[in-house]
């Protein structure tokens, strides 16, 4: 099904996304991939504060090509989200709604998936021009010496994904897969 | 005689070579990409297909690389023997093409100088650099930027001898499997079998380069890679791991001889943006 959502999201947005849902996203949403991820994980271990205020927000795993001159962003398709596995469930649990990537997810994902009401999305890996054109603005928001790696905070319009594991706990790698299954 | 060729020139074609192979897929993987979108079985699937097509168009028309892993620039050398380098070492020559490509074409640094300290090296150097020497008075230069969310899910199974054929299917599919949605299929699968450890991993690496549609010139391995790619696509990954008939574009094998207690099978998997480019010079 085809839905229009914007971003943050709130839990009860979420709740509202199932599992092979098209989603078309407008709004605000961040970015963050391996290095930015240990950056976060090694302060909250710290007891630190984030740099953003995650509650609500969405992360996207992409790190971008540089943006030619007069564009907002490169090239800016999902990476694997599986390298984040092990600092998503923490930063669920601080009331993140929603990851954006490609591929699968641990069981520790998928649970705090379902315990916060949150939502996991895949972009099209490998379209990184296309999707390159939703997004219309693009700020380094943190951990500038990263380079592609740092945080932005990008502006997306009718940005194209596909609800892998909703709030319930479906997981559509695995349910769709099994549809055309003809290998034993 | 012997030929000389200047570094220069090495340097010129890489950079150029690097830019181009990542903003225009080749015409046979091109060619591959649109018949799956007609093939394909799922509607999700079809509509993914779609959007990759759109992406291809976008990338080639605004000079926006197809995918934001413009890869770890892995260049192969077929060097004739009668070349003689001047003007500086074949090496550094390599690197500053990929120095100018990546700086030069905006595309993604993603190298990092040490594997456990991770400082990005700020211009995607030093790159992968395989070379051998070959007959003749020409160089042949193949630039394949590799992204690593299909490298990452590549693997080397040392078989025992007795498992033979059916062990290196099992092999195969045990790796396109796990390797599922995270490798961005359709994927283009690379096989080596034989050699030692690392020949193997070299072999599957080097049938990726292969023009999608050539198949091995040994019959039973020509067999293999109909029968492996007509299963893989029975797994039901399909485009973008949502499902589909679609899981794998090709599966290109190589092999070489072995020791007499050894079956190596390597496994090098890469995403629909499986970017090869040859020339010569």
């Amino acid at each position: 099904m085809d839905k229009h959502i914007t971003a943050p999201i709130t839990k009860e947005v979420a709740r509202t996304l199932k599992s092979g849902d098209y989603v078309y996203i407008t709004g605000t949403i961040y970015t963050a991939r391996d290095a930015a991820h240990k950056r976060m994980y090694d302060i909250l271990q710290k007891g630190g504060e984030l740099p953003i205020d995650i509650r609500e927000q969405m992360i996207y795993y992409m790190g971008p090509s540089p943006a030619r001159e007069g564009r907002p962003i490169g090239s800016a398709g999902p990476t694997t989200a599986s390298r984040m596995d092990k600092y998503a469930p923490q930063l669920l649990n601080l009331g993140l709604g929603a990851m954006i990537g490609k591929g699968k997810r641990s069981q520790e994902v998928i649970d705090a998936t379902v315990r916060n009401d949150a939502v996991y999305f895949a972009a099209v890996g490998g379209a990184g021009a296309l999707l390159s054109k939703c997004i219309t603005s693009s700020e380094v928001v943190a951990y500038k010496d990263l380079g592609t790696e740092a945080i932005r905070k990008l502006t997306v319009e009718n940005f194209p994904v596909i609800v892998v594991i909703d709030s319930e706990g479906n997981n559509l790698y695995e349910t769709a897969a099994k549809a055309y299954c003809t290998e034993k | 005689m012997i030929r000389a060729i200047n570094v220069e020139e090495i340097t010129k074609n890489i950079k150029e070579m690097c830019i181009e192979a990542n903003h225009y897929l080749s015409p046979d993987m091109d060619a591959a990409m649109k018949r799956a979108e007609k093939e394909e079985k799922s509607p999700l699937g079809k509509q993914i297909l779609g959007q990759l097509k759109e992406n291809l168009k976008i990338a080639s028309e605004e000079t926006i690389p197809i995918c934001q892993d413009t890869g770890m620039a892995v260049i192969f050398l077929e060097i004739g023997q009668d070349v003689h380098f001047e003007g500086g070492l074949l090496e550094d020559a390599v690197n500053e093409g990929v120095r100018q490509g990546y700086v030069d074409g905006y595309l993604r640094k993603s190298v990092v100088g040490d594997p456990l300290i991770r400082e990005n090296t700020k211009d995607n150097t030093p790159a992968i650099i395989h070379t051998k020497i070959v007959s003749g008075d020409s160089v042949k230069i193949k630039v394949a930027p590799k992204g690593f969310g299909s490298e990452n899910m590549s693997s080397v199974f040392m078989l025992k001898p007795a498992e033979g054929i059916e062990g290196v299917k099992n092999a195969v599919l045990t790796a396109v499997k796990d390797a599922g949605p995270n490798a961005c299929p359709p994927m283009v699968v690379g096989v080596g079998i034989g050699g030692t450890f690392e020949k193997c991993a070299l072999m599957a690496k080097e049938a990726l380069t292969r023009e999608i549609g050539e198949h091995s010139d040994i019959p039973y391995v020509k067999e293999l890679e109909e029968e492996l790619l007509t299963r893989i696509n029975g797994l039901g990954i399909g485009p973008g791991g949502l499902g589909g008939t679609t899981t794998a574009l090709a599966v290109n094998i190589n092999t070489y001889p072995t020791h007499i207690a050894g079956l190596p099978v390597g496994v090098n998997i890469c995403c629909h943006v499986n970017r090869h480019m040859v020339r010569e010079i």
